[in-house]
């Protein structure tokens, strides 16, 4: 099952959206994942399994083509980096007010402003505090490997249709650029359209026929007590995922006494740190959330009674802390480590970070 | 005894007009005088008499008419403000068989949307596009439309607008009769039985163009808004015809198919 290849994680996710049946893939240029949409454009999936691939006029276009498609059921996906998944916000909020389906990869740079094109992991709040405007959630999946790059393009949909909620792959231009063997999975054929009306029936605006009422697409209620209970039924949906989908890795936890807790390509580099902490006998391990939202909060409090301390590895100025300080209530020092501005920090230099803020406060 | 009698008056054979069953039951909310109403009818109405109810998705837009989805009995995506057109390309190219059309108002279209209508037309979208110009932001109370005529007191050029603050008024249906993705491009109005005829007309054969392939079919109806015009409705027809169609005038703009007058498409 599957075959072995060698892969930018960029060209993983374009040939996983053709291999898990995505219908439709619409995206505008941005460094660094602009290989995606030039990708799928060498591959012609339109030729072979059928699939929509279209270059839009701006990130506004691309994301409220996501919404058209996903309003009809379909399958469908867009990727940008920082600057342009800021400008798509406004569509995001729509897409999660309607409850639709779709998936959306960022592939986040340095910010703030134009910023740099190196890799940053600064769109932490946005991605996880929903972004745009209103109350609302997406689900986000924070890959570590080329690997789980391609492999989230899957997960993501199926969670996506699973709540009907727009599903995130928030990654950065390390784990977009570099190479790394993967193993594509088979093709799955795309959704037929009887398919679609069984799984989206009830709401995909796929033609009104006689024997149902319209369906709409729209996250529009004008009257404020219709939109509480639209707001609540939101509020419950994103409470059941919390309960089911929590997902996370650990690394050397059974016996630490510290933690570092870290996702994506800072999880890769503090592997490496917690190996040398180990070589020096200092018992530290780590926690790789998987999915930066829901927030692994439940396992960090119980960790909270094992370590004496943790510290959370990002590339920003220390944006996921508060949702660990948020998870460990005060019950043992929290402190942030990160790089800032497109730096990606060694695992040495995170390790000195780590005997600095934690070990030498004892 | 008279010819018919009240009693005879209501059966069936005697019926010279129905409400089509496009059209809901549910109370319209424009104003009276509005040019939506009509618009939406004569829709609906190509809609019944192609037979195309079941395979028709409607985008509407964010503006008086945003709420289209509650007159008219089809599937509908509620875009946001003038993204309408980007919704349309790819619910028609996942759907190639549907036929998909937008309604937008100028605000919506030639204002905030101006990117994606463009895009949209030049790219040659198998779409149908319904343009309500009205000169106005009618949903948010009267403001200034790019559409808006020099002259014209709207509530944010309560002096009436002048170049030098303003600028021109837009006409974006000239600039998308330029597009070699614009198959039709046509101006119409509807008020007067006779212009709703020739409007509806103009709708069906951009419905029709669907089937042909041939690129976006662009259907501008300019419109009232007797209350962001603050004049009744009569005056509104009237001032309509005398400074509206000044600066937009009725008729076909471009016809593709007819006069294939496109440089780039041969
Ligand atoms: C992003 C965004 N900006 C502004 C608005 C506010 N807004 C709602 S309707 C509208 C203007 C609509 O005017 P037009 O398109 O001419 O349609 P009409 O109401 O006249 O039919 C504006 C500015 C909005 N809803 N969203």
């Amino acid at each position: 099952m599957g075959e072995l290849k060698l892969r930018k994680g960029n060209e993983a996710i374009a040939e996983a959206a053709i291999r898990f049946g995505c219908d439709g893939y619409f995206g505008y240029p941005i460094t660094p994942q602009s290989e995606i949409l030039e990708t799928l454009m060498v591959r012609k999936p339109w030729e072979t399994t059928g699939m929509v691939v279209l270059q839009a006029e701006s990130e506004v276009a691309a994301i409220n083509m996501i919404y058209g498609g996903a309003s009809c059921g379909k399958r469908v996906m867009t990727t940008s980096s920082s600057p342009g998944i800021s400008l798509m916000l406004e569509g995001v909020s729509y897409l999660a007010g309607a409850e639709l389906p779709c998936l959306i990869v960022n592939v986040v740079r340095g910010g703030p402003g134009l910023g740099t094109i190196q890799p940053s992991q600064a769109d932490y709040f946005q991605a996880t505090k929903g972004g745009g405007h209103g109350d609302y959630q997406l689900i986000v999946l924070a890959p570590a490997s080329v690997q789980e790059m391609h492999d989230f393009v899957g997960l993501g949909f199926d969670l996506a249709f699973k709540y009907r909620i727009p599903s995130l792959i928030l990654t950065d231009g390390v784990i977009g650029q570099m190479m790394e063997k993967v193993i594509v999975a088979d093709q799955e054929p795309r959704w037929t359209d009887e398919q679609i009306q069984e799984i989206s029936g009830e709401w995909a605006t796929t033609g009104k026929t006689k024997d149902r009422e319209q369906n709409i697409a729209t996250s529009l209620i004008l009257e404020a007590e219709e939109m509480e209970k639209h707001n609540h039924k939101l509020q419950a949906k994103y409470r059941e995922i919390e309960k089911n989908d929590v997902r996370y890795e650990e690394f050397e936890t059974e016996d630490a006494e510290y933690l570092m807790v870290a996702y994506g390509s800072s999880a890769r580099i503090c592997q490496k740190s917690v190996e040398i902490a180990r070589e020096k006998g200092i018992k530290l391990g780590l926690l790789r959330p998987i999915t930066v939202w829901p927030f692994p909060t439940i396992r960090l409090a119980e960790l909270a009674n094992q370590v004496k301390g943790m510290l959370s590895v990002e590339m920003s100025a220390g944006q996921m802390v508060y949702d660990v300080k948020l998870a460990i209530n005060g019950k043992i020092p929290v402190e942030h480590f990160g790089r800032v501005g497109g730096m990606v920090p060694s695992p040495g230099e995170v390790f000195e970070a780590f005997e600095k803020l934690i070990l030498g406060g004892k | 005894m008279s010819l018919l009698e009240i009693k005879n008056i209501i059966n069936k054979e005697n019926l010279v007009y129905s409400k089509t069953k496009v059209v809901t039951d549910n109370v319209m909310h424009y104003c009276p005088g509005c040019s939506h109403g009509v618009v939406h009818k004569i829709i609906a109405e190509v809609i019944d008499e192609m037979d195309i109810q079941d395979k028709t998705i409607g985008i509407s837009p964010v503006g008086c008419s945003v709420l289209a989805y509650n007159y008219l009995d089809i599937d509908w995506q509620q875009a946001a403000h003038g993204r309408a057109p980007a919704l349309a390309t790819a619910a028609k190219r996942l759907m190639p068989n549907h036929y998909v059309f937008t309604y937008q108002g100028d605000g919506d279209l030639a204002s905030i949307g101006t990117a994606e209508i463009m895009h949209a037309c030049n790219r040659g979208e198998n779409i149908t596009v319904i343009f309500i110009n009205n000169a106005i932001y009618g949903m948010t109370g009267g403001q200034m439309a790019p559409t808006t005529l020099l002259g014209m007191r709207t509530s944010t050029s309560p002096e009436g607008r002048s170049v030098d603050l303003h600028g021109y008024p837009l006409k974006i249906t000239e600039l998308i009769a330029q597009l070699p993705g614009a198959a039709y491009v046509t101006r119409q109005s509807v008020h007067t039985p006779a212009t709703v005829r020739k409007a509806k007309k103009a709708i069906r054969k951009g419905f029709e163009n669907q089937d042909k392939k041939i690129g976006i079919s662009f259907i501008e109806i300019v419109s009232t808004c007797p209350s962001g015009w603050k004049i009744s409705p009569v005056e509104s027809n009237k001032w309509m015809e005398e400074h509206m169609f000044k600066l937009y005038p009725p008729g076909d703009i471009k016809d593709s198919e007819k006069a294939d007058e496109d440089p780039y498409k041969k």
